[in-house]
């Protein structure tokens, strides 16, 4: 079943954003993107982008600032009516973003439950305890340190059941050792939900950890879909290393020369 | 919220006296002890108040002033006493606050209203912002005449003209707390599933909420203003009434009370807004008090 949800003013191509509600499956496409494309007054940021996703997959999105890496996601959100293309996401989806976004004055567990307007304390209470903070359920958001947040952010999305989850740098505030920790829950909660996960970050070490796909995008379009061979949690250093300094290739960056790293982002 | 200021500010004071005293001996220790309670206490707020009666007090006892023109802090607290056993001071509280409540009541609906309407929607804004500033600036006595001729002498004008006025600050606070509602929120809000009533429940009007309430906060205290006003040219009863008559009767001792009551009364209101800001945005407290 699909739904035309919305409609761009402009763009020559047939735009579209549909729902769909397929069947669950692992390795399904859950996320079809065709000639997708987006200018910002006048200036094109992306174009000609297409783009499959399937069920249980992590896909990291990688690219310098100002690539449009957050912009692709916030039409997969269905937040970009400005954008043009064919774009079909679940109905079921649910995003992160690097600021938690946590409303200040409600507290955490009703945080977790808004906008659903059946779920309870007790489902609340079960999703904060996946991520490891039940004890602080009736906290305020102000209190949370930062770490606590953005596991309070991402029991909010998991207890959505996403189909799609897009992550936007949702660890890039956090100290060192904490984004670790929160590396390990993350690839633990995608394993048990398996949704269509597309995590845009500016760090190639978190999209090598994490991703089983690795995407770059340069100049307005897709330059690499990388697919290791080997799981994010078995490989071994020296294949990190090798996959590191591709990604950093491919992304015009040679740690080296310090001169070469603002070339792509103007 | 003041008073933690003023603990904070009583700490730092006292971490540069320590310094000073370099290790220096136990009693000027329990002294800088004993001063940090005192900065500490709640008792200090009355302070200010205690000292400036005494003030009064001294001057009017040493400066042999008339009674006529200037009574003790003791001749207002018997007259105040009398007005209170012989019912005057209870008949003219109850009117006045009924009036104040009505009028505020009103007011405050009719200005949160017109501030969601215009905050929310660009026709409302376009509708209603430049109107309210035109009438904002319209000193509301100078309408009091308007509102005689309109409404009558009796209860009504008094209350539509406390509302009118209060409109204004309620209005002006609480629209701008509703266009200050952190956009990022808003989007986190739509992308969970929030539609727009939800969205304004969930995320705007707490949002709006702080800003809503200091403007309640200049509401009250205008309101009082604006009845005594309405009182003195036009009442049977009421404060203002009890003032008037006063000043006819060269009743100098009543002026005094019936001022005292004022700032009394400013004092509760005060208290009132206090007590719902720590209930309603306890959320933000949370910062302060961990």
């Amino acid at each position: 079943m699909a739904l035309e949800l919305r409609e761009s003013v402009d763009g020559s191509t047939q735009p579209s954003l549909a729902l769909i509600e397929p069947s669950r499956a692992v390795g399904e496409t859950v996320v079809r993107v065709r000639g997708y494309g987006r200018a910002f007054a006048g200036r094109t940021v992306l174009s000609e982008i297409d783009l499959d996703l399937a069920d249980g997959e992590l896909v990291a999105l990688l690219g310098t600032s100002g690539s449009g890496k957050s912009t692709l996601l916030r039409a997969l959100a269905g937040q970009d009516p400005g954008a043009f293309g064919h774009v079909t996401v679940p109905r079921d989806r649910a995003v992160a973003f690097q600021d938690h976004r946590l409303l200040p004055w409600k507290r955490v567990w009703r945080n977790v439950v808004i906008g659903l307007p059946k779920a309870t304390r007790a489902d609340a209470i079960a999703a904060l305890e996946e991520v490891g903070i039940a004890a602080r359920a009736d906290a305020w958001p102000g209190t949370l340190s930062g770490g606590e947040a953005q596991r309070t952010a991402l029991a909010r999305a998991f207890i959505r059941n996403p189909r799609l989850l897009l992550l936007d740098e949702p660890f890039g505030a956090l100290d060192a050792l904490t984004r670790l920790r929160m590396h390990a829950l993350l690839r633990e909660l995608c394993r048990r939900h398996h949704p269509a996960t597309l995590l845009v970050t500016h760090d190639v070490d978190e999209a090598a950890a994490l991703a089983d796909r690795i995407l770059v995008i340069r100049d307005g379009g897709i330059s690499l879909d990388h697919r290791h061979a080997t799981p994010p949690g078995a490989r071994t250093g020296s294949e990190a290393l090798e996959l590191r300094a591709r990604l950093l290739a491919e992304l015009g960056v040679d740690p080296a020369d310090p001169n070469t790293n603002d070339q792509e982002t103007r | 919220m003041a008073f933690e200021v003023v603990v904070g500010a009583g700490g730092a004071v006292d971490l540069a006296d320590a310094s000073l005293a370099g290790g220096g001996g136990a009693r000027r220790r329990r002294a800088v002890e004993v001063r940090r309670r005192l900065a500490g206490s709640r008792w200090m707020r009355l302070g200010g108040p205690l000292i400036l009666l005494a003030v009064w007090q001294l001057a009017v006892t040493l400066g042999h002033a008339p009674t006529v023109q200037m009574p003790s802090p003791i001749d207002v607290a018997s007259t105040v006493r009398h007005l209170i056993a012989d019912g005057t001071l209870e008949a003219a509280l109850v009117a006045s606050l009924r009036r104040v409540v009505l009028g505020l009541l009103l007011g405050i609906s009719i200005g949160t209203g017109l501030a969601l309407a215009a905050g929310l929607s660009r026709a409302g804004e376009r509708l209603i912002d430049p109107v309210m500033h035109m009438f904002r600036t319209m000193p509301v006595l100078a309408l009091l005449p308007l509102f005689i001729l309109w409404f009558g002498i009796g209860e009504k004008a008094k209350v539509f003209l406390i509302a009118w006025a209060v409109i204004f600050p309620i209005y002006i606070n609480t629209y701008a707390g509703v266009r200050s509602v952190d956009v990022r929120l808003v989007e986190a809000g739509r992308v969970l599933g929030l539609r727009r009533l939800g969205l304004i429940r969930h995320v705007i009007l707490p949002g709006a909420l702080p800003q809503f309430l200091t403007g309640l906060r200049l509401a009250m205290g205008l309101s009082w203003l604006v009845l005594v006003a309405a009182e003195e040219i036009n009442a049977t009863s009421g404060l203002g009434y009890l003032l008037i008559n006063a000043e006819n009767l060269l009743q100098t001792n009543v002026i005094f009370a019936g001022l005292l009551v004022y700032s009394l009364l400013g004092v509760a209101s005060d208290v009132i807004v206090r007590l719902i800001e720590r209930w309603a945005l306890a959320w933000r407290s949370s910062f302060v008090n961990p």
